[in-house]
């Protein structure tokens, strides 16, 4: 497997090439040298799949891990050091497949969604480098290494959301962005530090018997890993600078904040899950109450949002949320009992990514078509955009769990594993996946059905209303489309993948096998969800759902302002952080510690202007302090001695 | 001949021969040869140091020689080096080079600039060979005294009120070490002024270390930006040339945590042992005040003088942790800010040269009027706020899992409020990027202004590779350094 070392070092080489010599390139050059590169690492990702998975099971019934390449980066003291090198195991490997696909369909659609705009070159240069450090991030062989990628997919990340580095918009996302993960980094680096102190070493399988002997310690270090994971994942209350983070290019949005840097706290879990299940069981539940309440609050902002990329960011949330349920409710590595989740959780980011990528270059057509990112500006698209409206209508179908669909699939698995760790979970993220069906069809019909803003807008041309002549939407060019019937097929096909074959909690192989309780009940409220946004939203007036409107107004408010969770954050930074604490110590630095020093320096000089006097050249002065003298030592010989 | 000498040696003749330059070429030239040779003669140095080292030989300090003085005080012209000091040789001399570069065109009294520039790098440079206590505390002075003219001169803004308020304090500094070197001297019997040899005889009486400790500490801790006698480096850095600027946070602070590490923590081991817990809580202060400090400040200039509080801090910090991992780390730091800053001050001067304003609020959209810089700037704030893949994401790493390693709940404490630095460093970069850099243009005038000049692209070229080169492949420069860390902890924690 050694030729696993170019999947990493082609994206590399193309981000240097493009980052140094991109803008004297042409634009077909510089995005065909990000591309093709994409390509063959994408050939190599599945070969390397087709002989991983190909080379069977070891003796021990489990799919051996491969280690290609592990040299020591960095030593540091005596046991520890940094490590960088390829790990495959079943889940890097399908995690390579992911990232490669996406990231070859967005490379692809990118040729015609970013066609003629300014930094082009830039623009391909970042994904090259965002794609370099994913890869380096699931294939890395110890913790460090990977909390390593995982800030340069930060940095990636930010560079990307700011790409329109004009608007401010986009400036104030990419930082957001930034910060808000970066302070969840805080936390996994100091449970890194722990973790590698007690276990003695950065590697994801430390000896037994020093985790066992450091107690309380490993539970903590791995919630403190999870907060990090939660930053990069959007968990609540950490989400904010999701939504925001669509400010960037629509296909990175699908890249990077759908299909797969957001999904790295779901990966990091589940990289950690032999640990988790073993020493942090209750941290592992908490983590399934986190994902659960995310799920909730995001399907219900997401109802409420009204740009159609934050619906999609919303749901992402929601969706990630469903995959950190999954995780979270195993309570063993065996997936007959209890285990299920873990191998739902990564089958669900599998379909996840293929099809929230889809509805967000679905979403990228759209927009392209006609110039924004509001639904008021779309409607009754359906004619326009045939491709675009079936295959983001397929997409929607999987999100809602309709089969034959991918999710499905994914999304019955774990739901049956929720309901096996307890009803009520069951029952609750039963009704989240009603709600995202609804939304999702919500979103459905309000771009493709009801009123057309196109041709209200002709009407009113006609008219002589407006002087301008709107401009028709139009389906996409080929380099787009492509991309979205690619993944529309995947989406159709993943579902029937036999996922537990070659991933599970404890390795062996899972036959996967519906539940028809489950299946029935899911299928029926998604169906039921699809039904109530079909009524609601198919026509444009409808007085039962207006009356509905005016009734639940101020939560809807609520909902659309995302329960002014932005709000708080801001307040924390700018009045607590900013004028609360660095204003003052700024203060306290300039006229304090300074303002003593000064004081000092001022007080030194009005003392020596004060005995100045002494020395003032004056005959006359100097007797009479002469005498002066001449007097106290007389009465000091006289009184004292 | 010994090369160490060398480095005492060039600066001299580059002091020479700038006085008899007769015009710009010709000072040109020999700043140019000279700063090259300086650079050649550290990276000769830094191979034939390693593979010395490669082949087996172990004793503490490499390449030493000895002259005497002054018989009656013990005074020798002792030199030698060992890991740490060749990396900071190393650094210095890049800095000197690029610094040459970064004072291209400078104006007016080109020669005389250079002569004070030259004059301070001879400080710099004696005091990393020197071994011998005296020795080092001369070329100390010899590199603080130039700092008073180059800012007094050749500065901007308040330059006499910052020149002054530097040079007192860090001369008030100096008296305490002047204090500190001598009670070491005389509480060790009085026979020696050879580092090596008082660390070896280990007799220094408790009472007396514990007396002399935290005024060597402090003496050095000063230079350091050791909280509260920081507020040197804001005035300072913000009146400074953009060369001095680059070579007093690039070079002249890292004397400070040298000398701590040197001579505070080294000849007085069980003081530092039992005392440290003192400078550990002002160091943490340092580190996050420091940062918090940077976040309201508007002139770009102190920003990163205060970046540079923190980052300095952090320094200190990690040598007070004493471990092995935490003082190789807090070299590496030394090291990596040393680079960081020079860089960051590099760029901040060629912006002022053009807008001749460094109020952030002034300024904005440059990335349109000059790209080169533009991104420049943007690698080093990514490189400062610890980007893996520059140098700062080694040095902090390294010193984080050293500081782990000691256990107590103290240390663990100030461990985590340490760390939090790396949240509010990408605080105070990132606003500053999105301020100035991103954004449409808001001036008009701007709109004129050009990109970086030859100079200017190979000055900031070449930390950017420095940076990145350590950042990439740190593993032979933290060897080198863990050798003589490791040298240093025989006595230390034996």
């Amino acid at each position: 497997m050694e030729f696993t070392i170019s999947i990493l070092a082609l994206p590399l080489i193309s981000f240097l090439i493009l980052a140094l010599a991109g803008m004297k390139l042409p634009h077909k050059v510089a995005g065909g040298i990000g591309t093709a590169s994409l390509a063959i690492v994408a050939i190599l990702s599945y070969v390397t799949a087709i002989q991983y998975f190909g080379a069977g099971r070891g003796a021990d019934g489990l799919f051996p891990t491969i280690t290609p390449y592990n040299v020591t980066w960095l030593p540091l003291g005596e046991t520890l050091h940094i490590d960088m090198g390829i790990m495959l195991d079943p889940i890097s490997v399908m995690m390579l497949i992911v990232i490669s696909t996406v990231s070859l369909m967005v490379h692809i659609y990118s040729f015609g969604y970013m066609k003629g705009e300014k930094g082009f070159q830039r623009y391909y240069a970042f994904l090259s480098l965002f794609t370099f450090s994913m890869l380096g991030l699931v294939v890395a062989t110890n913790i460090f290494q990977m909390y390593v990628f995982w800030e340069l997919v930060g940095v990636s990340s930010y560079l990307l959301i700011g790409f329109y580095y004009t608007k401010k918009e986009a400036i104030a996302a990419s930082k957001k962005a930034f910060i808000v993960t970066r302070f969840a980094d805080l936390f996994f680096l100091v449970g890194i530090l722990f973790y590698g102190y007690y276990a003695g070493t950065f590697s994801f399988t430390p000896d037994v018997r020093l985790l066992a002997s450091a107690g309380i310690v490993i539970p903590v270090a791995l919630g403190l890993m999870f907060i990090g994971g939660a930053g990069k994942s959007a968990m609540f209350p950490l989400h904010i600078w999701l939504p925001d983070a669509m400010e960037g290019p629509t296909p990175v949005s699908a890249l990077i904040h759908a299909a797969t840097m957001v999904v790295a706290g779901v990966y990091l879990v589940a990289r950690m899950f032999p640990i988790f299940i073993e020493y942090a069981p209750e941290v592992l539940h908490t983590i399934a109450y986190i994902g659960a309440f995310t799920a909730l609050y995001a399907a219900v902002v997401a109802c409420a949002q009204t740009d159609i990329k934050r619906v999609l960011a919303f749901s992402t949330i929601s969706q990630i949320a469903f995959m950190m349920v999954a995780l979270g409710v195993c309570t063993s590595a065996d997936p007959h009992e209890g285990g299920l989740g873990y191998m739902a959780s990564m089958f669900h980011l599998f379909t996840h990514a293929m099809f929230k990528g889809l509805l967000f270059l679905g979403a990228g057509a759209i927009i392209h078509a006609v110039h924004s990112n509001e639904r008021s500006f779309m409607g009754g698209l359906r004619k326009y955009m045939p491709v675009t409206h079936i295959t983001f209508l397929i997409a929607c179908l999987a999100i809602a769990g309709i089969p034959p669909f991918s999710g499905f699939f994914s999304k019955d698995e774990i739901l049956t594993a929720c309901y096996s760790y307890s009803p009520i979970m069951g029952v609750f993220m039963s009704g989240v996946a009603a709600l995202t069906a609804f939304y999702m069809f919500r979103l459905y019909y309000m771009i493709f059905w009801g009123k057309s803003y196109y041709e209200t807008e002709l009407k009113k041309y006609q008219k002589g209303e407006i002087a301008e002549k709107p401009h028709a939407p139009h389906e996409a060019p080929w380099t787009m489309t492509t991309p979205l019937i690619l993944l529309a097929l995947v989406s159709c096909i993943a579902g029937f993948i036999p996922f537990g074959k070659f991933i599970s909690s404890n390795g062996h192989a899972y036959e996967i096998h519906l539940n028809a309780a489950v299946a029935i009940s899911s299928i029926t409220l998604a169906v039921a969800g699809i039904l109530t946004a079909a009524f609601i939203y198919r026509k444009d007036s409808n007085r039962v759902i207006l009356s509905v409107k005016v009734q639940s107004k101020k939560f809807i408010i609520a909902a659309y302002h995302r329960f002014y969770m932005d709000e708080l954050w801001l307040f924390v930074t700018k009045r607590i952080i900013f004028k609360g604490i660095s204003r003052p110590i700024a203060w306290f630095d300039k006229h304090i510690i300074d303002g003593f020093m000064d004081l000092l320096a001022t007080a030194s000089q009005a003392f020596s202007y004060s005995i100045r006097r002494f020395q003032s050249g004056n005959i006359q002065s100097y007797c009479i302090w002469f005498l002066h003298g001449v007097i106290i030592l007389a009465l000091i010989l006289i009184f004292l001695v | 001949m010994n090369i160490l000498n060398l480095f005492i040696l060039i600066p001299i003749v580059m002091l020479l021969a700038l006085w008899a330059s007769r015009n710009l070429r010709q000072i040109r030239s020999v700043m140019v040869v000279g700063s090259t040779m300086l650079l050649a003669l550290s990276v000769y140095l830094t191979i034939d140091f390693i593979s010395q080292r490669n082949a087996g030989t172990d004793t503490p300090f490499l390449y030493t020689d000895s002259m005497t003085w002054y018989e009656p005080l013990n005074i020798c012209y002792s030199i030698g080096v060992d890991g740490i000091s060749v990396a900071m040789i190393l650094l210095s001399a890049i800095i000197v080079f690029t610094g040459t570069f970064a004072s291209w065109r400078l104006q007016p009294l080109t020669k005389e600039f250079f002569l004070w520039f030259v004059l301070l790098s001879l400080g710099v440079f004696g005091f990393f060979i020197s071994l011998d206590m005296f020795t080092m505390f001369m070329f100390y002075e010899t590199a603080l005294i130039p700092m008073y003219l180059l800012i007094g001169v050749w500065g901007s803004g308040r330059k006499e009120y910052s020149a002054m308020k530097l040079t007192l304090m860090l001369m008030g500094g100096s008296a305490f070490l002047l204090m500190g070197i001598l009670g070491i001297y005389f509480g060790s019997g009085a026979t020696t002024m050879h580092i090596q040899e008082i660390a070896e005889m280990a007799n220094i009486p408790t009472q007396v270390q514990y007396i002399f400790f935290p005024i060597t500490f402090l003496g050095f801790g000063v230079l350091g930006a050791l909280f509260p006698f920081h507020t040197w480096s804001p005035d300072g850095h913000a009146s400074a040339p953009t060369s001095v600027s680059m070579l007093h946070a690039g070079v002249l602070m890292k004397l400070g945590g040298y000398g701590c590490f040197r001579i505070a923590m080294y000849l007085l081991p069980q003081a530092a042992e039992d005392l440290s817990w003192i400078f550990i809580i002002l160091t943490t202060i340092s580190v996050v005040y420091g940062a918090l400090s940077a976040i309201s400040q508007t002139d770009l200039k102190y920003i990163n003088a205060y970046s540079s509080v923190s980052h300095c801090g952090l320094v200190l910090f990690a040598l007070l942790m004493m471990t092995r991992t935490s003082c190789t780390g807090a070299i590496l730091q030394m090291l990596s800010h040393g680079l960081m800053t020079a860089l960051f001050f590099a760029l901040i001067g060629m912006i002022y040269g053009r807008t001749h304003t460094r109020d952030i609020r002034e300024l904005s959209g440059l990335m349109k009027i000059m790209p080169f810089l533009s991104v420049g700037y943007i690698i080093a704030g990514l490189a400062n706020l610890g980007l893996p893949g520059f140098s700062g994401f080694i040095a902090e790493m390294t010193i984080f899992v050293g500081s782990f390693e000691q256990p107590d709940l103290f240390h663990r404490t100030v461990t985590i409020i340490a760390c939090t630095s790396i949240v509010i460093t990408a605080v105070y970069i990132l606003r500053v990027v999105g301020k100035i850099l991103y954004g449409t243009i808001k001036n008009e005038h701007h709109l004129a202004l050009t990109d970086a000049t030859w100079d200017e692209r190979f000055t900031v070229i070449c930390l950017i590779i420095c940076v990145a080169g350590l950042g990439i492949a740190p593993m032979w420069v933290s060897d080198l350094i863990n050798g003589g860390v490791s040298n240093i902890f025989t006595i230390l924690h034996p």
